[in-house]
């Protein structure tokens, strides 16, 4: 079921009656606005904020910025993509640090919403940093808490502060205390303190959280809370913001189907900013939180934001320049191919990659089969050519096939298969090069419909899915060392069926800063 | 602290009115989309009663109460909520996506089997979650039930439901409750292993039922949830858990109604007795008041 998918798709339909009209009647933005709410709701958003917020986009859309606009249209979703940047809290903040002595963070929330493992991966994003972090298991009410939060530590390699075992026995805020003490003594500059999860009418265990609060008074609090949670939202983060107002909130599980209706109730009901979102099983998936992405993942615009900074993260710009180089000149060869796809693999899940581009809702569910074990067997094929035959592909013959296809442990077929991509791909990225680089609007429609073409391919052929999508996650890339507006609105924007037309998701894009 | 919200205080306002009247059905609208039961039941259900005030030609709000209640109890009641466990051993394996409570509920679930005078022995096949084990050790004991864990840390599930069914079958213990690792319904090699522990017990004997634990704070991602699970678990049967907290869970009456799979168990705290079987009428008395 996909969720604030829906919203999308929704207002694409919307809009495709409004195509065309230069002035919006009231009628036509009421039915755009039933259309929002319907959405949100869908979408767990709480239903105060949903009431408020399509009644500002309904009042704002009335108004004179619409009417006088040249595309009406354009003009409301720009709206609702402000309304939206503005509930989940405008700006990303950073955590603050405290100027002296260790930097206290405690983490509150329902039980299950993931605050031991988010403990984890926050102490290993700020060992990252070049903080030293101390985890603090002040959970002793959950059997094997304190265990299992040890055993985070371990992975996380970071300190754990465990003088209790648990299991309803011990005082957590005797735990909390003790460990600033500790905190102190052995040097370490942020202090995380793992709480016990409580329910938000459970006044007993709420004070427990204030008292916590108080002994250590920490400089972050953060409310961690499940991107799947519903209606209940509101209540809870209410309960919690009187409990032990926290500063700050993480979401959590943000990596299933749901795109976090829940962020937006609890940013716009207590007025605290998200500060990171968590979206995985492993201690690496952890990312923090940008406001103006997210609402683009809401109204699925892509992050592209995200995916280039990725990209610039784990790509040599240089080494970039010069494939390009190659391109124009017609001398790329397989062996580049293979350097790219290795430099692909670096950048990390493929998956996570591809996720982000605008428009790839329709295909998250051929994503999460896609095999990215498929990399490897291409690399393996590569791998057992010569360079000679890697350099000039003309001189494969099928003996050389067929010699090729059993070093690898694959067949003639996906040599074959692997040899008409590489040159198909070759012939669409000179044509690419030579229409200039990245920034210049030519650029854009054609990753646009390699990105379109590699979303069908998966479903005629299985095995073979992984080197389109690579393909287009190449492109990405390769655009990457130079972000700008024309290259971020080029993405995928083609493979947008029955949707609006290309041109006014161009310039939707650029009128939302993209 | 602010007064935990309520359908029954939401609703008692509206009830309170002389008449029906169009604020009636708005206010009723807000209180069931804000108990989670989604756009499509919350329309469904209100042109139902819709429909029986004019075919009753009541304006009485209190009448009105009491079609909702009925509504609700009716649409709840479709289906059998009873627990199937007559094959010895009566294999349990308790599915769900990560935090909502399955070790919690395996613990007081093997409490209210031996409550009943049943032997219990629970599987921890959450071999990924750091000190999955441990917890089901300390809940296991607390509720008089032998476990099987597994030899070493990351083995193979479906490997540590098959000693747990293989000693059930030796020593005769009359239940075996397997609990699984957390996993959201979208990761799809996550979910194929599901199938496999499905298979591997499935050659040894049937499988009694397969439960899925869903969490009453979960709004909309319920429905998508289940039919996941569903379809590479092959659920049985629906356990609602935290129920004790101020989220209704409405959306499982839509759960239960696009797919079918009835509401066997409810979870209401953390103590090792709250744990009840799902009745209708209790339910919907909670929740209307």
């Amino acid at each position: 079921m996909a969720l604030f998918g829906n919203l999308t798709d929704r207002l694409a339909d919307t809009f495709k009656n409004l195509r065309g009209k230069g002035k919006l009647s009231p009628a036509d933005i009421d039915g755009t606005v039933r259309e929002i709410r319907r959405a949100l709701l869908e979408a767990d958003v709480a239903l105060e904020v949903v009431k408020d917020f399509t009644g500002r986009v309904r009042d704002r859309a009335l108004g004179d910025e619409v009417s006088k606009s040249l595309n009406p249209a354009q003009q409301v979703v720009q709206i609702v993509n402000d309304e939206l940047v503005a509930i989940l809290g405008g700006e990303a903040r950073r955590i603050q640090f405290a100027k002296t002595g260790p930097t206290v963070i405690m983490l509150a929330g329902l039980q299950g919403a993931g605050k031991t493992t988010l403990a984890g991966k926050l102490a290993k994003w700020l060992k990252s940093e070049g903080h030293t972090p101390m985890l603090v298991a002040a959970d002793l009410q959950r059997p094997n808490a304190v265990t299992q939060l040890q055993v985070v530590g371990e992975q996380a390699g970071v300190a754990v502060y465990a003088p209790e075992p648990g299991n309803g026995k011990g005082d957590p805020v005797r735990v909390a205390k003790d460990a600033i003490k500790e905190a102190n003594r052995k040097q370490y500059d942020v202090v995380i303190v793992d709480t016990a999860g409580r329910l938000g009418i459970d006044t007993e265990m709420m004070k427990q959280a204030a008292n916590i609060r108080k002994a250590v008074d920490p400089d972050e609090v953060l409310f961690v809370i499940d991107a799947m949670i519903g209606q209940d939202a509101v209540t809870t983060a209410r309960a919690f913001q009187d409990g032990v107002d926290f500063t700050g909130v993480v979401l959590s599980k943000l990596d299933g189907d749901t795109r976090g209706g829940a962020a937006l109730s609890v940013a716009s009901v207590t007025g605290r900013p998200i500060l990171f979102a968590s979206t995985g099983e492993s201690l690496d998936d952890f990312e923090p939180f940008y406001p103006d992405r997210m609402a683009s993942r809401i109204l699925d615009l892509g992050d592209i934001l995200t995916l280039i900074e990725q990209a610039q993260k784990n790509f040599d710009e240089e080494e970039s320049l010069k494939i390009a180089e190659k391109f124009a000149t017609d001398t790329f060869t397989l062996e580049d191919f293979l350097v790219q796809m290795q430099q692909l693999k670096n950048m990390g899940s493929i998956k996570n990659m591809l996720g982000m581009l605008p428009g790839a809702k329709g295909m998250r569910e051929q994503l999460e089969n896609f095999d990215e074990s498929e990399i490897t067997r291409t690399e393996a094929i590569i791998q057992s050519m010569t360079l000679q035959e890697r350099r000039v592909p003309k001189l494969l013959n099928g003996s050389r096939r067929v010699r090729i296809a059993r070093g690898s442990g694959t067949t003639v077929t996906e040599v074959n298969g692997l040899v008409n991509r590489f040159e198909q791909a070759a012939k669409m990225m000179k044509t690419v090069a030579r229409g200039g680089t990245p920034q210049i609007p030519g650029m854009g429609p054609i990753p646009g419909q390699k990105f379109g073409s590699s979303k069908q391919q998966p479903k005629k052929k299985g095995s073979k899915s992984g080197n389109p999508a690579k393909r287009a996650a190449e492109n990405a890339a390769l655009a990457a060392p130079k972000p700008t507006a024309a290259a971020g609105s080029g993405f995928g924007l083609g493979s947008t069926p029955g949707g609006p037309s290309e041109e006014e998701l161009a310039s939707l894009q650029k009128f939302l800063g993209r | 602290m602010a007064s935990p919200w309520s359908l029954s205080s939401a609703l008692k306002g509206m009830f309170a009115r002389p008449t029906i009247d169009d604020t009636t059905w708005d206010d009723l609208e807000d209180a069931l989309i804000s108990a989670d039961f989604g756009p499509d039941i919350t329309e469904s259900v209100i042109d139902e009663l819709r429909a029986s005030v004019v075919k009753y030609r009541t304006t009485d709000p209190v009448d009105l109460k009491r079609m909702l209640r009925e509504t609700l109890e009716e649409r709840l009641a479709k289906l059998d909520p009873t627990l199937h466990l007559s094959n010895r051993p009566a294999v349990v394996l308790v599915v769900g996506v990560n935090g909502v409570g399955k070790t919690t509920t395996i613990g007081k679930f093997a409490k209210f089997l031996t409550n009943y005078g049943r032997t219990v022995v629970v599987g921890a096949a959450d071999t990924f979650r750091a000190a999955a084990v441990e917890q089901l050790a300390t809940w296991a004991e607390r509720g008089g039930a032998e476990i099987v864990r597994p030899q070493q840390p990351g083995q193979d599930p479906a490997s540590v439901a098959f000693q747990t069914v293989e000693r059930a079958q030796r020593e005769g213990i009359e239940i075996v409750l397997i609990d699984t690792a957390g996993r959201l319904q979208t990761k799809s090699g996550l979910m194929d292993e599901l199938g496999k522990i499905r298979r591997v017990v499935e050659k040894q004997t049937e499988i009694a039922e397969v439960l899925l634990v869903l969490d009453a704070t979960t709004g909309q991602n319920g429905l998508s949830q289940a039919e996941a699970f569903i379809q590479h678990a092959g659920v049985t049967g629906l356990v609602l858990t935290k129920l004790d907290g101020s989220a209704k869970g409405g959306f499982v009456l839509a759960v239960q109604e696009k797919t079918g799979i009835p509401i066997k168990l409810v979870g209401q705290g953390e103590g090792i007795g709250d744990l009840t079987g799902f009745t209708p009428h209790v339910f919907v008395q909670g929740l209307v008041g």
